[in-house]
């Protein structure tokens, strides 16, 4: 008797409790896809319904795009993105293998410095370095948006330790090849460490595509804002007036990740909680 | 392919006697100078230059675009200390914490232990809870907006159907700050469920089936025995960074309450940036940001010093 409880009780109240939560956690989201898809009169009225009666998401997805130049603000998100991480790779991986490799004076101080560095809060720095940018010029740019993150001691970190277990012989046997050190990095290392580039690209560009303090103290100019800062403007351009093109809006500044997360989760999660051990 | 298995093979025979080939010959150690080099220069440049520089400026009167500055000590503090914005905004950022913390951990706890508990729909469970952790903060706090909308929000709308009395959620005093909790607590969630997950994975079989052995039959007692004690060092790190995370509290400010009303959900990073990049009042930033620092210091510091993330079960 108390076995058959068990079998079928359990998994039952298990099942009950994971769906409740479930159903919170994915609330916004529907609510988000409902509105995006009723007409105005359907969303400003006291009625709840969660079915629009009339089908209005093309027409708000046509209104978003006519309103705001989201093709632009995405293809900015991937233009920062794919900038950040391109040139976090070329300078974090020489360092990594440096420091994992090879043996020089001040190896060990530098090392630690990295990983002192890893513990500075990024908004901890957004002063000086605004005022940096400021007497380089280039606020409102891109490389105000880029430069700053060109240098993930993360980064370094991570493939740092990934690096000490790549065996020496493969690093000396091309050597004997006569490829040079620099050559080692980009021929040797990189193809090791695919998986460990791969979980780290996941994770700055999940990083970069949503940050909003940055892009927000940095820029001016509406044709160069990334995928959030263009949300919150489009949110205060329209002050409460027109939430199903917004809706649609917030719909497709989501979409990229969202969408390439359902389809790699395992990566996706865990590139994500590499936060975890930063 | 053959030849990486070989030499993986190799290591352990050699790499105890081996001097590098290269160690100390000029040519090797200047191309390790080389490759370290440009991240070097940008370290400096990009984050120890601008920690010490904030720390530098909190004791200037620097103000963006000023022709000059000067030292003036600890002014900005006395200025700070002085100032009721400053204790509203830290007392908020501590009730954040102080809410945000206990609950994704608990909720992010339980939930990992409901979805390990049991073998199906696992991957889609894990899915659906960390969704929030990956959609764009500011686009879901946009939607959380409407949500929360006194006329024609869902929150009200369900309230007003059980005959409850709503509210202006972001727009009065007494419940604002607990609305932007309440999305923390949402977005929080997944991302330690995932990071329990991995603890609880790490918890040997063996140990339930002993504990069965030892008369524990029910899922419940075994859950008492084994799976409880063990995530201990696991929950203590979940903490610390869960606390790091919400002292950095700032989008969900800036784009629905702007710390408001009259100042009751301001909390730190958002007044360091009203300071320092609405105002432009650098040197007083820069004191507001040394704060902010100390306080995410001391949690780094109990997170490094928990280090070994590792439960052990000896």
């Amino acid at each position: 008797m108390t076995t058959r409880i068990h079998t079928y009780l359990w998994p039952a109240t298990r099942h009950i409790l994971l769906l409740a939560g479930a159903l919170v956690m994915l609330t916004p989201f529907i609510w988000m896809l409902s509105t995006a898809s009723k007409p105005q009169t359907e969303i400003f009225s006291s009625e709840l319904h969660l079915i629009p009666h009339h089908f209005a998401l093309w027409d708000n997805l046509r209104t978003a795009f006519a309103k705001a130049n989201l093709w632009r603000y995405l293809l900015n998100g991937l233009i920062v993105t794919i900038s950040i991480f391109g040139l976090q790779v070329l300078v974090a991986l020489p360092a990594a293998y440096a420091l994992a490799k090879l043996r020089f004076l001040g190896r060990d101080v530098l090392f630690a410095l990295v990983v002192f560095c890893i513990l500075i809060p990024p908004q901890a720095t957004a002063i000086p370095v605004f005022l940096l940018l400021h007497k380089l010029g280039v606020l409102d740019t891109y490389a105000a948006l880029v430069l700053p993150f060109t240098i993930s001691v993360f980064g370094i970190f991570l493939m740092r330790q990934f690096f000490k277990t790549v065996p020496d012989d493969l690093i000396d046997a091309a050597r004997m090849d006569g490829i040079s050190e620099f050559g080692i990095v980009w021929r040797v290392m990189l193809p090791t460490a695919i998986p460990a580039v791969t979980a780290f690209g996941i994770f700055s560009v999940v990083a970069h595509w949503n940050d909003y303090f940055w892009p927000l103290i940095v820029l001016n100019s509406e044709h160069l804002q990334t995928p959030p800062l263009a949300v919150a403007q489009f949110r205060n351009n329209e002050a409460g007036t027109n939430y199903g093109p917004l809706m649609a809006a917030a719909i497709v500044i989501i979409a990229p990740l969202v969408v390439a997360f359902l389809f790699a989760q395992r990566r996706f999660i865990e590139g994500i909680t590499l936060t975890g051990i930063k | 392919m053959s030849d990486a298995v070989a030499t993986l093979q190799a290591v352990p025979a050699t790499a105890r006697n081996r001097v590098p080939v290269f160690a100390g010959s000029r040519p090797a150690a200047r191309s390790a100078y080389a490759l370290v080099a440009p991240a070097f220069i940008l370290m400096l440049m990009m984050l120890i230059g601008p920690l010490a520089g904030v720390i530098a400026l909190s004791f200037t009167d620097y103000q963006l675009g000023a022709p000059s500055f000067a030292w003036i000590g600890l002014s900005n503090y006395h200025e700070m200390f002085a100032d009721r914005v400053f204790w509203i905004s830290l007392k908020n950022t501590l009730t954040y914490v102080a809410i945000v913390v206990p609950g994704a951990v608990a909720l992010g706890l339980g939930t990992a232990l409901l979805i390990q508990s049991g073998a199906g729909l696992r991957s889609l469970y894990r899915t659906i809870y960390f969704l929030p952790v990956m959609a764009t903060l500011i686009a879901m706090a946009i939607v959380w907006e409407f949500m929360l909308h006194p006329q024609f929000g869902l929150v009200n709308g369900v309230l007003r159907a059980a005959g409850l009395q709503g509210h202006s959620w972001l727009q009065e005093r007494g419940t604002a700050l607990y609305s932007l909790c309440a999305i923390g607590v949402w977005q929080a969630t997944g991302f330690n469920m995932v990071l329990f997950l991995a603890g609880l994975v790490s918890i040997p079989k063996h140990l339930y089936d002993a504990a069965e052995i030892d008369g524990a039959e029910s899922a419940w007692s075994r859950f008492c025995l084994v799976t409880w004690p063990l995530p201990g060092p696991v929950t203590l790190f979940v903490v610390t960074i869960s606390a790091i995370r919400s002292f950095q509290v700032f989008d969900t400010v800036q784009v629905l309450t702007k710390g408001g009303p009259s100042k009751s959900s301001e909390v730190l990073i958002y007044t360091m940036y009203a300071e320092g990049f609405e105002f432009f009042r650098s040197g007083y930033g820069a004191a507001l940001t040394v704060v902010f620092l100390a306080f995410v210091l001391l949690l780094t510091l109990v997170k490094s010093a928990l280090g070994n993330r590792e439960v052990h079960y000896a």
